[in-house]
């Protein structure tokens, strides 16, 4: 088993020294390194911040959505438990700030009226080509399983926001596009959308961007998993009864099997 | 194994419905009774774990088509919706999603532990090739069932895999871009190929329950195989399937359930690609199509063979070699425990196949490539001249006498069994 041993860590050696060499080429599309940060949703037993998640609401109201539409989410999400809970007034008062296209009326017209908590969050575009033509052909994404459709989901938004730089003296950056380096190609159209104090925070929380950066990254992860409290909950209850179950069925098992072992027993002497 | 049956109905209805159709009588006899050998170790409780896998799959699987809408413009928003707005469709989709890589993780290590233990030879030929049949069965539906998510990675698998048909083009001219677009129903991969592939993925798995039924019952006929590969010979060798391998599969599988309840309820998207949660896009490839964790070996042989038709007879050939190996492994005793040369280059077998996952899963060049083409050839070299090769000129080392002796230990051998006369355990 040594020597089998000693075979697998040379293969695997092997492997890796080649993929070393590669990693300064970067040909794999893994794209620059993200730093892993600390979220209080971290499995196992990590739930939302209530708090985080309503002020990462602001920003992403504030700002996001001036350009990114979050169609899978509706009003009524932001009042749901496990989420940002806001008060069911709050919800109906937000969702009537937006004006939502509804019809044919019974006169076959279309009509603007105020949003309702079940209406979908209003998108900023009628669609992907007025988007392109808002952003110089530049389409932003839209934002509701974002956190779930990146490597390292709200790590890298996190990395994305605050990512922005100056791009280095040698770096050939295209007319209009910004220097980021969390973007894989370091080069992204979205302008910097965070600055230091452009959302007040009530909270007390300090105002700037890193803070943004963090509470709109929480909100984009219950945004994309908006059942992980409920999963981490149930997975927790899940895990105790498995495990204790699992001990229960070894001794049922070895109380089983000594029967066998007790007739092989008297059999030999 | 055949053995006379001794079920006794306790009462008059019992004896009528025996006497029309005796169901409980075959439960009685195959699931009951039914005479194990007493040494199976737990890499033999993955049939009864890949059993409760195909029930899961089938169970939510059926849930998740109530709620699934198979075009190109439902099918993803639709899966969000579940996972939003269904009542325990989170947890369903999860299932679904985990519980197919949990199924694949239970199907290769319950063939590598029939390669192992010399499953395949005689008379088990059937059992092992029915065997096969499912796992390609297997391999099919998993790859239906990860289009119909129309994400990124499930847009392009599709149009990668269906596009390999293309490659028939290089013997008949035409032949391929006429059975491709035949698959597609279209000129492109889209909503009829969704909406087919939708269809194909509900059907295969009760097919595959039907092939399970066929390998269950060509497992009874001869019996299991055991660690030993020595012949059941006295009954005393065997053990009643209930209670005792009821309660030992029954703890493996609640062992089983708890690393797939964390994945499940902890890292659901682990085994995933971020890419799948971006719908699908047919003007953009992603930088790196690359499959699910469990065709990556696949993938890997695919793209290590230079040549397009061959890489597709390569991709082909690696998972229908194993029809062959009742015939290619020329060993006489099943075991590979009392196989000392052969032991080694099985081992390094395993390695190899877990090296070709790790490569499918990179970009093939440079020396990722290199040592692409290195896997592929031991993978082909193992099954097509170490099995046949080191079977004829090995040494294995002595049999035990009996499953109860290698069990007890305590009975002297009943007689010494050299490889030139072995006539027990030899297959």
């Amino acid at each position: 088993m040594t020597i089998l041993r000693a075979l697998a860590v040379a293969l695997l050696a092997g492997l890796a020294v080649p993929g070393l060499a590669l990693a300064e080429e970067a040909p794999n599309g893994h794209g620059p390194v993200i730093e892993a940060q600390e979220w209080s949703f971290a499995p196992p037993f990590g739930s939302f911040n209530q708090a985080q998640l309503q002020r990462g609401y602001w920003v992403y109201k504030d700002v996001c959505s001036n350009c990114h539409s979050m169609r899978f989410l509706s009003y009524r999400n932001l009042g749901e438990p496990g989420g940002p809970h806001f008060s069911k007034k709050a919800v109906e008062t937000l969702a009537s700030q937006v004006q939502v296209m509804d019809g044919p009326d019974d006169k076959g017209e279309m009509f603007s009226r105020p949003g309702r908590p079940s209406d979908h969050f209003r998108s900023p575009y009628a669609n992907d080509q007025a988007a392109r033509a808002a952003n110089r052909g530049a389409l932003p994404p839209d934002l509701s399983v974002m956190a779930k459709a990146r490597g390292s989901g709200p790590d890298f938004i996190y990395a994305l926001l605050t990512g922005y730089e100056k791009a280095p003296a040698d770096f050939d950056l295209t007319q209009g596009m910004q220097y980021n380096k969390a973007f894989p190609g370091h080069q992204i159209a979205m302008p910097q959308p965070l600055v230091d104090g452009v959302i007040p925070y009530t909270d007390g929380t300090k105002p700037t961007v890193d803070n943004y950066a963090k509470d709109v990254s929480a909100f984009l992860m219950w945004a994309a998993e908006p059942k992980l409290e409920e999963r981490h909950k149930i997975g927790a209850r899940v895990m105790i009864f498995l495990i204790v179950f699992a001990v229960i069925m070894y001794l049922s098992k070895r109380a089983v099997w000594a029967r066998l072992h007790r007739r092989d027993h008297t059999h030999v002497t | 194994m055949a053995h006379p049956s001794t079920y006794q109905p306790a009462s008059g209805i019992g004896r009528w419905f025996d006497s029309r159709l005796p169901v409980p009588r075959v439960m009685h006899d195959q699931f009951m009774v039914f005479p194990t050998p007493r040494n199976l170790n737990y890499w033999w409780t993955f049939g009864g774990i890949l059993s409760f896998m195909l029930a899961v799959q089938m169970a939510t699987g059926v849930v998740l088509a109530m709620h699934f809408v198979p075009t190109p413009e439902g099918a993803f928003d639709s899966v969000e919706k579940i996972m939003r707005d269904v009542n325990w469709g989170w947890l369903l989709r999860y299932s679904h999603a985990v519980g197919a890589s949990m199924f694949f993780l239970a199907v290769y290590i319950h063939t590598f532990r029939g390669l192992y233990y010399g499953s395949y030879k005689a008379p088990r030929e059937v059992l092992w090739i029915l065997g096969v049949l499912i796992l390609l069965l297997m391999i099919a539906t998993a790859f239906m069932g990860y289009s119909l998510v129309w994400g990124q990675m499930s847009f392009w698998a599709v149009t990668v895999i269906t596009n390999l048909f293309s490659s028939l083009d290089a013997l008949i001219p035409g032949l391929g871009t006429v059975l491709v677009e035949w698959i597609w129903g279209g000129f492109s991969v889209g909503g009829p190929t969704l909406n087919r592939l939708y269809a194909l993925h509900y059907l295969f798995p009760f097919v595959i329950a039907g092939v399970v039924i066929l390998h269950i019952w060509a497992l009874h006929v001869p019996g299991n195989n055991n660690p030993t590969g020595v012949d059941v010979k006295t009954a005393k060798d065997t053990i009643p399937f209930h209670p005792y391998y009821t309660i030992k599969d029954g703890f493996a599988l609640v062992v089983f359930l708890i690393v797939f309840a964390a994945l499940l309820f902890y890292a659901p998207n682990f085994l995933g690609h971020p890419d799948n949660y971006v719908p699908a896009n047919p003007l953009q490839t992603p930088p790196h199509i690359v499959p699910e964790w469990y065709f990556l070996p696949f993938y890997a042989i695919l793209r290590a063979i230079p040549n397009k038709l061959f890489g597709v007879i390569g991709l082909i050939g690696s998972i229908s070699i194993l029809f062959f190996v009742p015939w290619l492994d020329t060993s006489r005793i099943r075991s590979t425990s009392y196989r000392p040369i052969y032991k080694w280059f099985f081992w390094l077998f395993v390695v190899t196949c877990i090296a070709l996952g790790y490569l499918g899963s990179q970009a093939p060049d440079g020396w990722y490539l290199f040592f692409g083409r290195l896997c592929t050839a031991y993978y082909f070299g193992f099954f097509l001249l170490i099995m046949p090769i080191v079977g004829l000129i090995e040494r294995p080392k002595r049999l035990p006498g009996s499953i109860t002796q290698s069990v007890l230990g305590s009975e002297a051998p009943q007689r010494a069994v050299s490889s030139e006369s072995a006539p027990e355990g030899v297959a």
